[in-house]
């Protein structure tokens, strides 16, 4: 064999094992996960509070408060998060000051999410009054997303081809025009996909929500948006450090894990769906 | 304003940043007929062009001087409405460039963007004559509602210049309409061009000088920014007063 073929050959061998290593891990993880916590799960663990001092009963209320949370941040992340990636993208022009800004959004996803937490205390907590509740730390993760969605719609527009916007506006279309309806249709897609896995992301995040809003336990559900809650990343932080019966509740804290990453990788193929039904629709 | 004139420029400079991309080019556009822009590749054509639908506006570091006057009125006066200028002056691209929408949704996206408002039977009238103004519609009328992007490139750039005719404009620039097609599609769009200069004033950069000389009844020859000669094609191409421009069309360089 020449020596150009045994290059090549060792070459693609390596690169195949790293993509073996990097998925090996993920199946493990899962596995590990599945195995331990897949005992715990029924209907009565996703439908019920927690009972005897969550050595038993369910998670229901962790899952609304992450549910609630998550909404929260949609609210805050997806339309402030769009509109400033369509202002960044096509009407500010490109000046040191909008590389400034753009740089700094870059560095904001960046900032470790703890950061995130001790600002949304003082921000939301102590200065807007708005105690520890779903709002403070929907907020809160609102913020810690806002990057990725700024970055992630930011990419989106940037890959409609300009020869859009300019037949647009050569026919006499306002910028608006063009941008409304010659260049967010065709961004959209992939807008909404960055948007919801930096959803998914925030939806994940345990040190935002600590000081924020999440309860070591509530007996209720939360009843209003000032209302302290329980969330699933906090529920399984608390379950698998700061309980009195560690062991006896750690098939419990596995089952928790469990729901919570279901609900990522949900939320993210949701994502991924999303985009390519909305392709498909557009160009078949 | 020179009789007839429908585009005129008077000492146009155009700088991009610190980098001036057109030096005092002044030049008459007659109403309808065909004025062909030539010169070699960073001569200043396409911009030129594009100074004439306030185009180059979008950029960021462009600055313009001097007077482009339509109608004898300067569209680079403040209050100029450069919406309405850019719906009298239409544009078609260098590469063909069709909206991922259906032919007909093409057609009927500058009316749509401009308030039309006379109902269904009226858009497809418009819909048909510009089509078949663009010499298209024999081929397309089965099928209006196909994607644009099943159409070849020579018909997706009459489909563009379909697009721009829709609008009803008075001047439609061509910047470059052949260089992304087959010869037999660039065929059909010459005798095109040929046929629109009854109705429209027509404008065309192009780097084929046996296309400025088939199409066009002015030409200007352009270099390094300037204007170096601009008269009737037929004396440019036979018997050219600039030593540079007999060079060129000739084929001594370029």
């Amino acid at each position: 064999m020449k020596r150009r073929n045994i290059v090549q050959f060792t070459g693609f061998f390596f690169l195949r094992a790293c993509v073996l290593v990097v998925l090996a891990v993920l199946v493990l993880f899962l596995y590990d996960i599945a195995k331990k916590g897949g005992g715990v799960i029924s209907w009565e663990f996703l439908t019920q509070a927690p009972r005897k001092g969550m050595t038993a009963g369910g998670i229901f209320p962790a899952i609304m408060g992450t549910f609630l949370v998550t909404l929260v941040t949609a609210v805050l992340a997806i339309p402030l998060g769009m509109c400033a990636a369509i202002y960044l993208n096509e009407y500010a022009r490109q000046t040191r000051l909008t590389r400034t800004i753009r740089l700094s959004i870059r560095n904001l996803s960046g900032v470790p999410s703890i950061v995130y937490g001790l600002f949304g205390v003082i921000l939301f907590v102590n200065v807007l009054k708005l105690g520890t509740s779903i709002l403070s730390a929907g907020l809160t993760l609102g913020l810690l997303t806002l990057p990725w969605t700024i970055t992630a719609s930011e990419e989106a527009l940037k890959t409609v081809p300009n020869s859009y916007r300019e037949g647009a506006l050569a026919l006499g279309a306002t910028k608006w025009q063009s941008i409304r309806t010659n260049v967010l249709p065709y961004a959209i897609p992939g807008m909404l996909t960055g948007t919801v896995l930096g959803l998914a992301r925030a939806a994940g995040e345990t040190a935002p929500i600590m000081f924020t809003g999440a309860a070591f336990f509530l007996p209720y559900l939360p009843r209003s948006i000032k209302d302290q809650f329980m969330a699933l990343p906090y529920h399984l932080y608390i379950m698998s450090t700061q309980h009195h019966a560690i062991e006896t509740v750690r098939p419990l804290a596995y089952g928790t894990a469990l729901v919570l990453i279901a609900l990522v990788l949900g939320l993210n193929t949701f994502a991924v769906v999303v985009r390519y039904r909305l392709r498909k629709k557009r160009r078949s | 304003m020179e009789k007839g004139a429908k585009i005129e420029t008077k000492g146009l400079n155009f700088f991009y940043g610190p980098k001036r991309a057109l030096k005092d080019v002044s030049i008459v556009c007659p109403e309808k007929k065909v004025t062909a822009i030539i010169g070699p590749s960073g001569c200043g054509k396409s911009t030129f062009i594009r100074t004439l639908n306030r185009m180059n506006d979008v950029l960021a570091s462009a600055r313009v001087e001097g007077k482009v006057l339509l109608d004898g009125l300067d569209i680079y006066a403040p209050g100029t409405d450069v919406v309405e200028l850019r719906r009298r002056v239409g544009m078609v691209f260098q590469k063909p460039n069709p909206f991922p929408k259906t032919i007909y949704d093409n057609i009927a996206y500058g009316l749509r963007i401009n308030g039309f408002k006379h109902g269904r039977r009226a858009m497809d009238e418009i819909v048909e004559r510009s089509l078949r103004r663009a010499a298209l519609w024999d081929e397309v009328k089965d099928r209006l509602k196909d994607h644009a992007y099943d159409l070849s490139g020579g018909q997706q750039q009459r489909l563009c210049i379909a697009r721009a005719l829709a609008v009803e404009p008075e001047v439609i620039l061509f910047d470059e309409p052949c260089s992304a097609i087959d010869p037999v599609a660039t065929a059909k769009i010459e005798d095109l061009i040929e046929e629109m200069k009854k109705l429209y004033t027509v404008i065309i950069v192009t780097h084929n000088m046996q296309q400025a000389a088939r199409v066009s009844d002015f030409t200007a020859f352009m270099m390094l920014g300037e204007l170096v000669e601009f008269d009737k094609t037929e004396k440019v191409f036979t018997n050219p007063a600039n030593k540079l421009t007999e060079d060129y069309v000739t084929g001594r360089f370029g």
